[in-house]
């Protein structure tokens, strides 16, 4: 926030200063960045989608949202202009590889979103104590949820202990102190703060009883 | 440099930069960059601290508000991270590389010399020429947007004369893992 202000303040200031001196130069202004357009679904600026992996994805997003440009880039005189330089077959055997790579990113993405839907979220809930239970929640990162940020917000929310902790897997969990599962469950059903994105049926709810030494 | 680059395991730590090593950063890289005082004040304000993000193998990254700037190998020159070079893409020297390059440079490949002297590739004018070792600007035939940064491994005249093997060593490139990395 403090650069905006300081941007906004900065720019009036000059006009008055060139008032009082009309011969003085100007006082040096920053050169204003270049407003660069990038591509929703690869990133790229939209002219290097055609390198990219979705091109198919990234023609529809420009036409639907930059006719203007998708005229520029796709045009039949702009892929003339850009086959001019090749020879037909060349051309045809770019085409094709660039196909094949569409083809397979889209797999791969496909498989990410399979093994995603696969994955499971475990709320265990172990003794610790007699009467003490702490609560740990793992497989979350598996949905993209920042580990971190999900324990500050178990701890704020239920006034307790909750940290990320590696466990005998080396798998990152969040571990809460307290029985709070069924709270973490309803939780994430609702999609409290980071918990989003998780389908209810991936998440399982598991009680460990600790081997009782004394009875 | 960036074609593998996992955050979660090749960062080795934050730390906010002394402000006398920030004034030594921005006198080099006013120095090492065309560009004016004026414009890297608004991109890098001098309230604004910096933060050193160190990585594996000597990379430093440097950022403001999370958002990586710039970066530097070891002890070598600063570079800007292709996202600040689109939008200044002035501050660096240009080179083009021709049409047939692209596919390789975005597949994290070194520029050779044959497509930085072919018809579609841009060298500067003889006058202008760059020694090895500068920070470039890589454009592409018929691109309007930088491609990626690189460092040149041979004069712009050795270049021309010899137009063979590597002659821009690829630092940064689009969709790389920097690219990807928006803030840290």
């Amino acid at each position: 926030m403090p650069k905006k202000g300081k941007a906004a303040a900065a720019a009036p200031a000059p006009d008055p200063e060139a008032a009082v001196e009309p011969n003085a130069p100007p006082p040096p202004e920053p050169v204003p960045p270049l407003a660069v357009l990038y591509c929703e679904v690869c990133t790229y600026p939209p002219e290097y989608c055609e390198f990219g992996a979705s091109l198919t994805r990234c023609k529809d997003w420009l036409k639907e949202s930059h006719p203007d440009l998708f005229d520029r880039y796709y045009s039949d005189e702009a892929l003339q202009a850009k086959v001019g330089t090749l020879s037909l077959e060349a051309q045809a055997k770019l085409e094709k590889e660039v196909a094949k790579k569409e083809v397979k990113a889209e797999a791969k993405v496909e498989a990410a979103l399979k093994k995603k839907m696969a994955s499971q979220i475990i709320i265990k809930r172990s003794e610790r104590n007699k009467r003490k239970c702490i609560t740990t929640v793992s497989g979350l990162e598996a949905f993209d949820i920042d580990l971190k940020k999900a324990a500050k917000q178990f701890a704020s929310k239920f006034a307790t202990g909750a940290s990320v902790t590696k466990n005998l897997q080396g798998l990152e969990e969040v571990v809460i102190s307290g029985d709070v599962s069924d709270e973490v469950l309803e939780m994430i059903e609702n999609e409290v703060g980071v918990l989003k994105g998780i389908p209810e049926e991936n998440v399982e709810l598991v009680e460990e009883k600790k081997k009782k030494g004394g009875e | 440099m960036f074609k593998k680059f996992q955050p979660a395991t090749d960062i080795a730590g934050h730390t906010p930069v002394k402000s006398s090593v920030q004034r030594s950063i921005r006198a080099n890289v006013l120095s090492q960059w065309k560009i004016e005082p004026e414009t890297l004040e608004a991109i890098w304000p001098k309230k604004e601290g910096l933060v050193h993000v160190k990585c594996r193998e000597h990379i430093s990254i440097y950022t403001v508000h999370g958002e990586p700037l710039i970066f530097q190998h070891f002890d070598g020159p600063f570079y800007p991270t292709l996202r600040l070079l689109h939008k200044y893409p002035y501050i660096l020297p240009m080179l083009k590389v021709d049409r047939g390059a692209i596919r390789f440079l975005l597949g994290g490949a070194h520029m050779m010399c044959p497509g930085l002297t072919s018809a579609g590739g841009y060298l500067p004018p003889a006058e202008a020429a760059l020694s090895a070792g500068t920070p470039v600007a890589i454009h592409a035939e018929g691109k309007e947007h930088a491609v990626g940064v690189g460092i040149t491994k041979l004069g712009t005249e050795e270049m021309r004369t010899i137009n063979k093997g590597v002659g821009v060593e690829t630092v940064t490139y689009l969709g790389d893992d920097l690219w990807t990395l928006q803030t840290l």
